[in-house]
């Protein structure tokens, strides 16, 4: 189901939260919404879900205007951080809690309930585990169980509010790949709140980049990565560096020095120079940005290199390979083989 | 590696557990000391007393008509008063708990009064309230009920002075339940009503029971409001503990003991009960871990 925000504000206490939030979301897809904390993802995720309700704006599912319907009504599945699992029920009753709670008009009948909640219990890969308490699984195995309950009711939309945030780095893995394919499978348009970059860029069909209440930048994995908008986008989205730079001549400048760096259209005046530290060639005689070595860490199969450029002490990161010759030096000159310039603030 | 672990020393069987929490033998020591001088000698004293009388004096003086005429009386307004107080004290923790209107703090305070109170105090001022003449009291009595100098005053002073144990046992547990479980529940399409029949009322289950527990164990122990509103008739509204005083007066201190030591004996075994089923839920569900 198409999910349309539109015009969406809210506030609470007189504090704004979002300023006039609009995202299509498009059926079928898996959508993060990524942001550092404080910027907005999770209060729109809970207004999707009619656990919040916007101060202005209206949440349309489909054709329907949701802005008016309660929380019960929406049919949403909604996947909490913390599993939110009932304790006192066992797994299969977690799941099937769901269909158990509807009117008996629309209630299936127990048999089917119960065939039902084990399938899922199967979908989740937790088959024989239906007697068990939450209290009695891992970290992994509860999102699992609270992913398979959301699953029960043939959710129009499936949210998930950080769900991997409670997890150790190995599981998040596992259940990243997993949930993916358990997407593929059932087509549930879903979306998921992140605040790590990582997780969304493998995960998600598109990304919405939020920060301060605003929705950033809108676009595929890729186009994110690869062509930001903004510098906020640039720095959160993947490693990034950055170094006060003056366009002039249609060249990039620090420092007096030319660097080898077309401006392209830039206007002339400060700018600020964006490149990704992996994204650079190593360079010995042209115009170059150089800089003296002032830390050198080996980071598994890369070496981190932070450089000193010019007078002013700007920092900036280099990724080598580990075994580079390049690597021993005390002075490195680069340039950035893509980049990125931004009016300066 | 083996050979260092044969020639290390084995270690004799030892009543403490290493740790790294110093001070086992001292607290331990002290618990076990001041538990008995307070709470273990008084008691067997009590219970060596009444045995004085022989298993056969014993059953005599125990089922007396009159005292167990006033040991139901006890037991049954206990059981009354605790659970009314359980769901009144449920529900006027949940209302401190989730709502925030002006004077909750004050509220909140006043919930504490009933233990600071003397509990003469209270019965003198509930037996005024609920006396036929009284404010309420001349409420009900055009419809024949009368409150104060039957069973029914009974169960209100218990009522008043267990209300804060339930109170004081349900709110630390229900602002625990997380926000988080409700909306999971409402997510899932349940009401209201279902979640807090199926959601939150299970999780409060174990503190519920250990607040019945303090208000029915508090109210079988109650003497002081209860004489003055109970109106002490034999077999109608005569309470096990003013027996007591009334047999210490005639000075027949071993009918005395016997009914204590009957009391006693009810009250641990459905406290032990209570306490049992409260453990079980606890370890099944998780809930104090």
């Amino acid at each position: 189901m198409e999910v349309r925000v539109q015009n969406v504000r809210k506030e609470f206490d007189r504090f704004p939260a979002l300023h006039d939030v609009s995202l299509d979301i498009r059926s079928g897809e898996l959508i993060a919404l990524l942001g550092p904390s404080g910027s907005g993802k999770t209060t729109l995720l809970r207004l999707i879900a009619g656990l919040e309700t916007p101060t202005a704006g209206k949440v349309f599912f489909g054709d329907t205007d949701a802005s008016e319907k309660t929380v019960q009504e929406r049919n949403i599945g909604f996947v909490f951080q913390h599993y939110a699992l009932f304790r006192h029920m066992t797994i299969l009753e977690n799941i099937s809690f769901g269909l158990k709670v509807r009117p008996r008009s629309s209630r299936p009948p127990a048999g089917e309930i119960r065939r039902r909640a084990m399938e899922l219990l199967d979908l989740v890969q937790l088959s024989g585990l239906e007697k068990r308490y939450p209290n009695q699984l891992s970290g992994g195995q509860r999102q699992r169980v609270a992913l398979a309950r959301a699953l029960a009711i043939e959710p129009a939309v499936l949210l998930l509010d950080e769900p991997f945030g409670a997890l150790d780095a190995q599981v998040r893995r596992e259940l990243r790949k997993w949930l993916r394919e358990i997407h593929d499978r059932t087509g549930h348009t879903t979306v998921f709140v992140t605040h790590d970059q990582e997780e969304a860029l493998e995960l998600s069909d598109r990304l919405c980049v939020m920060s301060q209440g605003k929705i950033e930048q809108v676009g595929t994995p890729d186009s994110v990565y690869d062509h930001p908008t903004s510098p906020f986008v640039f720095g959160f989205i993947g490693e990034s560096s950055e170094l006060p730079v003056t366009v002039e001549n249609n060249e990039l400048w620090v420092g007096g020095r030319a660097i080898g760096v077309p401006a392209g259209d830039a206007q002339p005046g400060e700018a600020r120079l964006f490149f990704r530290p992996h994204d650079v060639e190593l360079v010995e005689h042209d115009a170059s940005l150089a800089g003296v070595v002032s830390t050198n860490r080996r980071v598994g199969g890369t070496r981190r290199v932070e450089l000193e450029i010019g007078g002013a002490g700007h920092l900036v990161e280099v990724d080598l390979p580990f075994d580079h010759p390049a690597g021993e030096k005390t002075r490195l000159a680069f340039r950035p083989r893509r980049w990125k310039l931004f009016p300066a603030v | 590696m083996s050979t260092v672990a044969s020639t290390a020393p084995r270690r004799a069987w030892s009543f403490r557990q290493p740790s790294v929490i110093p001070g086992f033998g001292l607290t331990l020591g002290f618990t076990l000391t001041y538990f008995s001088l307070i709470i273990l000698i008084p008691l067997i004293a009590l219970a060596v007393r009444s045995a004085g009388l022989g298993p056969e004096g014993f059953w005599k003086a125990a089922t007396d008509a009159r005292v167990l005429g006033s040991l139901r009386v006890s037991f049954v307004t206990a059981l009354i008063a605790a659970g009314v107080n359980v769901v009144f004290g449920t529900l006027i923790a949940w209302v401190l708990v989730r709502y925030r209107f002006p004077g909750r703090r004050i509220f909140d305070a006043i919930i504490d009064l009933p233990f600071a109170l003397p509990t003469a105090v209270a019965g003198i001022a509930l037996t005024a309230i609920y006396a036929p003449n009284g404010t309420v009291g001349s409420l009900f009595a055009p419809l024949g009920w009368r409150i104060a100098y039957t069973p029914a005053g009974i169960v209100i002073a218990m009522i008043f002075i267990g209300l804060p144990f339930v109170v004081r046992t349900i709110q630390p547990i229900l602002e625990e339940v997380s926000h988080e479980v409700e909306e999971a529940s409402a997510t899932l399409g349940a009401n209201r009503f279902q979640t807090i029949i199926h959601v939150i009322f299970p999780s409060l289950m174990p503190a519920i029971l250990t607040g019945f527990a303090l208000a029915f164990a508090r109210a079988v122990g109650e003497y002081g409001s209860i004489i003055f509103i109970a109106g002490n008739i034999p077999f109608v509204s005569e309470i096990a503990p003013l027996l007591i005083y009334i047999r210490l007066q005639e000075f027949n201190y071993v009918g005395a003991t016997v009914i204590a030591t009957v009391m006693l004996l009810i009250s641990f075994a459905l406290l032990l009960a209570i306490n049992l089923i409260q453990a079980w839920s606890r370890r099944r569900y998780g809930y104090g871990n």
